[in-house]
Order: C-alpha cells, then structure tokens, then sequence
C-alpha cells in the first residue's frame, strides 16, 4: 500500500454530526475512503449519512474495528478529541482543525508518550489538509481529482500548495503514491522526517516531494535524516524566500532558532544534504520529471 | 498578540513579581502627577509601544524634577518612535509608564519562549543582562542556561532553583530568584503566552530582585479562552490596513510593493509572492482569504488590499479544495461593482468548480485578465503593473 491509508482502511470521523464533518465524510466516501462510522457526544444510536453514530471513540472502536479517525472538531475541544482517540486504540489520527492553542498540543503530544511506541498513534496534522492515496482513498478535504495514481510521494505544511505541485505533476502524467499534509502549527503530529521513513520503506514510492516553508526546525531536520538513509531522491520547494524577517516585539525565538529558519537558509542546507530543490513554485512538475528521467537512465 | 510593558508588569506583579512602582500616563501633566504619587527623587519615563529597543531610540528617558519629566513627556507623546523592531514608518506613542529609578547592582536575563523543536516551553536564562539576546549568544555564550518544562506535569522548583544557582546569584537571593523564576513560569503557563522576557532582571543595591522591563506575547489561537488578555489589545500599535483585516477574519500582513495578492492557503500565498518577485514585481501584502470563502468574504478581501494606496495591481490566486471557484469569481464580480476595482486585476482559479469560475469571469463582461497557471499568473500581473505605471507616468 502507498502510506498510511489504502482503500480497506476502516475509517471514523470526530466532529461526523456537525456541518464541515459531514461535508467532507461525503466527499471522503464518494472518493473510495472505507468509512464505518462517527462520533458525536450525546448523538449516539443515531444514523448519519447511513452509518451508525457513537459517543465514544470506544465505542465506535469497539463496533466498527475502525484503525483510523479524521477530527474535524472545533478548535477549543480537538485536542480532548485526539487524546480520545489515541486512547481508544486508534492507530491514524487526521486532525484538520485550524486554530488549536499551541500548549494544547504540548498536552497532547506529551500524553501520547504513555503508549509503548508499537501501541502509539500516528498523528497528522492539526491545521493540515489531510492524506490521500490516488485511486484508493481520502483521509482529508484535498480536491481528489487533482492527483493521478502513480509513484511519488508528496510531504508538505500547505495544503493549496500541495494541490499546486500535484496538478504540475499531473499535467506532465507524473501520479502520486500518497500526499500528505502535515499541517502548518508550530507543534504537529508527525514531522517531515516521519514521512519521509515512510516512504523510504514503501515498496510504491520511488522518489519524493518535499514542501517546506520559512520557520521551524524540521526541514533541516529531514534533509539531514535524508543525507544519512534514504536511498530515494528527495526533491524539495521552501515557501517564503520574499517573505520579510518577522515582526516581534521580543527575542526570547532567535536563541533557539539559530539554526537557519529563513527561506534562503533552508535552502542553503537542504542543498547541502543533496536534496533536489524546486527552484520557484512553478517548477514542480518539470523539475519531478527531470529527477525521474535521471533515475531511469541510471537504473 | 503583544502587549505593552506595564501590562505585562501588572500581570506579573498580580502574581508575586516585584516590579518598580510606577503609573500610566496620558498627559505631561499625568506625568508629573505620577511623579509626586510614587515618591522619591528619580524617574524613568517610559514610551509605551509594542517593541524593544526603546532606550536608543530616544523612547525611556530619567528624569529628576517636575519640568524634566514635563518636557520628556512632551517629546514623546504623539510622536511615532522608530526602533530596530518597528521599521522605518514606527509606532505612536500614546501612552506613557513614570517608574521609579532603581539602584542597579547586577542585570540579568530570563526569557520563556515555545521550543517548536522540543515542543515544550524553554527557559532561557543568562547573568549577561541589559543587552539583546542575540548578543548575549554572541558576546557571552557561556552564560546561557536553558531548561525546559515537562507539560505533562509542569515547572518544578528544582528547576528555577538550578538557574538561580547557574546565575551565581548571592545565596540571599537564590529564594527570591526561584519564586520569580517560578511566578513567570506560571504566567506564562495560565495565560497562554506565546513568549515573556524580562530583559534586565535586576539585583538592586538593597539586594531586591526586580523586573525592570517586561516583554510578552499571546498565542492568538488561545484568546478565546483568554478574555482578559484580548482586552488589552492596542489597535494603535498594529498596522492599520492588518487592523481592517484582522477585524474581519482575514489574515493579513502588509508589506511594501504594488502588487496586491489574494490567496487561499498560506504555502500558496508565499509561493506566489515569491513568483511575483521572480517575474520582477514586489507584492503589497500577504493575504491569506481561508477555507469556504464566500463572494462577501472575497469582496472584503478587496476593500483590504485596496486599502494599500500603494496597490497599482491585483493578483488573484485560489486553488479550491474546500474553497470554490465559482463563489470566488462571484466575490470577484461583486467587489468589481461594489468596491470599484480602479487598478489591473489577473485572476487565476484552479481546483474545485474552476470551469464554472472561469465563466463566469468571462460572461460577466468585466475587464478581468485571466491566467491558467502560477507562472502565468505572476507574469501577468508584473506586466500588468508595468503597464499601468507607464501609464500613469505619462499622465
């Protein structure tokens, strides 16, 4: 399979009841998603969209076998809801809500550690636009038409950008394994270097995009990871090079963020590590095509 | 979201910091009433606006007499103060913080900041106060102590204690230090700050611990929890046209090229400021319209890019995925009747409902410049710019 989701992926939405949840559990199921159930507190028993309600995520666990949950709850109560899940023996956890309080996911990513790391959950996102694997199924509220099946991985913080580098692929009939966004908030689930492991180990990937953008540790982070272990090309785009040096009124970042987080910096070190860089954001597809062509010549 | 020095001081003084005494001012005559208030025979008057670097830039001035501090005061109020942090257009000075001079002994510096690589909150500490952190790291680094907090159970006295011990503070002192340390820590924690420096924490010639000055900033995402922060918002310190679009859940940041940008999704927006940069333009702003963005919502996105003068051009840039094209090219139609839309506009629609957008920018009859790609899109707009300064030159 891809990474992460296939088509017999036996998926639950958080927040299923409310008006965003719903439109995107219908759009996930008419994509091919394995949908069984949602949970709603106090809604349990009911039917929605024809598949059966649950207060808990126990209880939707428990009855369905559902493996995965994508969280569309609101902002105030999502992080409640992923520590929900990772407790309830979900295995992938989606959360696309925008607008968690970063020490609300300090809580959750420290909760998490109390699962032997084979029992832990795998979170993506919050702020993310979700996973997809082209043909099989959609764990997220990216436009499914967008993306041809086929064998590149795609990684990135942005979701409209991500669209951006698969549409260039597409129209140069270049198709994706799986797309992954990972959310842009400064604490997120699973990191560049995380996916990236995966791919490297999957058997339906050959190379992979990577989309980075200004701030933040892990870029650099990946492309050292890269350096070392993987033997697939990794070809990468940073966001932000005409983006000014932020606004603040204190210091207290710049002592710890010494390690290079503005566009050019990162790019400087993602070169370095050999990564292949995706000069301007209209270069995506030529440039994945280019990577591609050189490996078939070497092989 | 900042706040000013003195409300920081308060929330930290509400919670066992010592601080200098001092008092608000709106007025010259505020001022020196302060003065007589707090007592003693030396004063720092002090600009109240959301950035560091104040003292070179002529903004903290010590005082020793009524006319002194009238005069200052004077200076400063309604003046716009230019720091290293502000930029060149600077922040208006509309209030003032009379303090109590300190004897200083020694200078220190804590700060408190979210560590997105250890995704924890991080203590910064270093016994080379005074100057900017930046340059304690160059000038000092061996003074600097960092640990950081388990959010599972929090900030643990042993740890203040260390950095108080690791300042080579008098063993008087250690007491105080740890409670300060400490006291930060849980502001910091019960308010969802985002960042607090106390840059210099001073040892006073009576062998007192204070904060002389006081940084801190908020995690927006927690506001809404948080209702006695957002009350101290200052609109006055925020750029005016960030202000206009803030207060209608638009995120945006200007900047200073002409090239006005609307975007959906924040990756896509840099990218397309980069490409607009690439094909030789310099984007107005930054402006990030969100998910299920309506005609309404589009229509205000125009009246906040066009609120720049600067604005010879718009780019348009939406690639919909929970977004749709054909409300995007309604909101676009209507800003164009409603808004009056003076300047070149390329708009480029992509992704869900991107045919019917695209017909109905063409059946509508508007002068709306069309581009299929990102390339084509920045192309267009630079060229579209270009001509109509030309234009405007020759007229």
């Amino acid at each position: 399979m891809a990474i992460l989701l296939n088509r017999s992926t036996r998926v639950i939405v958080q927040g299923f009841t409310g008006k965003i949840g719903s439109f995107h559990a219908e759009d996930m199921k008419r994509y091919g998603a394995k949908l069984v159930g949602g949970v709603t507190p106090g809604k349990g028993g009911q039917k929605h969209l024809g598949l059966p309600v649950f207060n808990t995520v126990k209880g939707a666990v428990r009855e369905t076998r559902a493996e995965a949950s994508i969280v569309f709850v609101p902002p105030p109560f999502a992080a409640d809801s992923i520590m929900e899940a990772a407790d309830a023996g979900i295995k992938l956890c989606v959360c696309i809500t925008d607008g968690i309080p970063s020490q609300d996911m300090m809580q959750v990513k420290r909760y998490m550690l109390r699962y032997r790391y084979e029992d832990r959950m795998r979170l993506i996102g919050p702020n993310c636009a979700g996973v997809i694997t082209p043909g099989q199924a959609l764990m997220g509220i990216m436009p499914g038409s967008i993306y041809l099946p086929g064998r590149v991985g795609i990684v990135g913080r942005s979701g409209t950008l991500g669209y951006e580098a698969a549409s260039q692929m597409k129209a140069l009939g270049i198709g994706v394994s799986t797309s992954v966004g990972i959310g842009g908030d400064p604490i997120n689930g699973s990191s560049f270097k995380d996916m990236l492991k995966l791919f490297e180990q999957d058997d339906e990937t050959d190379a992979v995009v990577m989309i980075g953008e200004i701030g933040g540790p892990q870029e650099a982070e990946a492309a050292i990871w890269a350096r070392d272990n993987m033997r697939k090309p990794l070809i990468a785009y940073i966001a932000g090079l005409s983006a000014p040096k932020g606004r603040r009124m204190g210091h207290a970042g710049a002592i710890i963020s010494a390690f290079g987080e503005s566009a050019q910096e990162k790019v400087e070190i993602l070169k370095e590590a050999g990564v292949v860089i995706v000069p301007t954001p209209s270069s995506f597809g030529e440039v994945v095509a280019d990577t591609l062509a050189r490996m078939k010549k070497a092989a | 979201m900042d706040i000013h020095e003195y409300q920081a001081k308060e929330l930290l003084a509400r919670h066992g910091v010592h601080v200098p005494r001092g008092g608000l001012a709106y007025s010259p005559e505020q001022a020196t009433y302060r003065a007589r208030e707090i007592g003693g025979s030396k004063w720092v008057l002090k600009a109240q606006v959301h950035s560091g670097a104040r003292g070179k830039a002529g903004g903290i001035k010590l005082c020793a007499n009524d006319e002194e501090i009238s005069n200052a005061a004077e200076a400063m109020l309604g003046r716009k103060l230019v720091t290293q942090q502000t930029g060149p257009r600077g922040k208006l000075i509309s209030r003032l913080y009379l303090e109590e001079a300190v004897d200083i002994a020694q200078e220190l510096y804590v700060g408190f900041v979210l560590d997105r690589k250890e995704e924890r909150v991080m203590i910064v500490a270093s016994a080379a106060g005074g100057m900017e952190i930046e340059d304690i790291v160059e000038k000092e680094p061996n003074s600097i102590l960092r640990t950081s907090v388990d959010p599972g159970v929090g900030m643990q006295r042993f740890q203040a204690r260390e950095i108080a011990f690791g300042l080579g503070l008098d063993h008087n002192l250690i007491g105080k230090a740890t409670e300060t340390i400490f006291s930060c820590y849980q502001v910091f924690r019960d308010y969802d700050a985002s960042m607090l420096e106390i840059n210099p924490l001073v040892v006073t010639r009576d062998g007192n611990l204070i904060a002389l000055d006081a940084k801190m900033s908020f995690d927006e995402n927690a506001l809404f929890r948080r209702p006695e922060i957002s009350e101290l918002r200052d609109k006055s310190q925020e750029d005016p046209r960030e202000t206009f679009a803030s207060d209608r859940g638009l995120s945006y940041v200007g900047l200073d090229g002409n090239i006005g940008c609307i975007i959906n999704g924040a990756g896509l927006a840099m990218a397309t400021m980069d490409m607009i940069k690439i094909a030789g333009g310099e984007p107005a702003n930054f402006l990030d319209i969100g998910g299920g963005a309506s005609p309404e919502r589009v229509a205000k996105s125009f009246r906040a890019v066009l609120g720049d003068k600067n604005v010879e051009t718009i780019l348009v840039n939406i690639f919909a995925g929970i977004n749709r094209c054909d409300w995007v090219a309604e909101g676009v139609i209507k800003a164009i009747r409603e808004v009056g839309v003076n300047v070149p506009l390329v708009v480029r629609l992509s992704g869900t409902k991107a045919e019917e957008g695209r017909r109905i920018l063409a059946d509508s009859g508007e002068a709306v410049i069309v581009a299929d790609t990102l390339a084509e899109a920045a192309e267009k707009a630079v060229a579209a710019w270009r001509a109509a300064a030309k234009k405007k030159k020759a007229a």
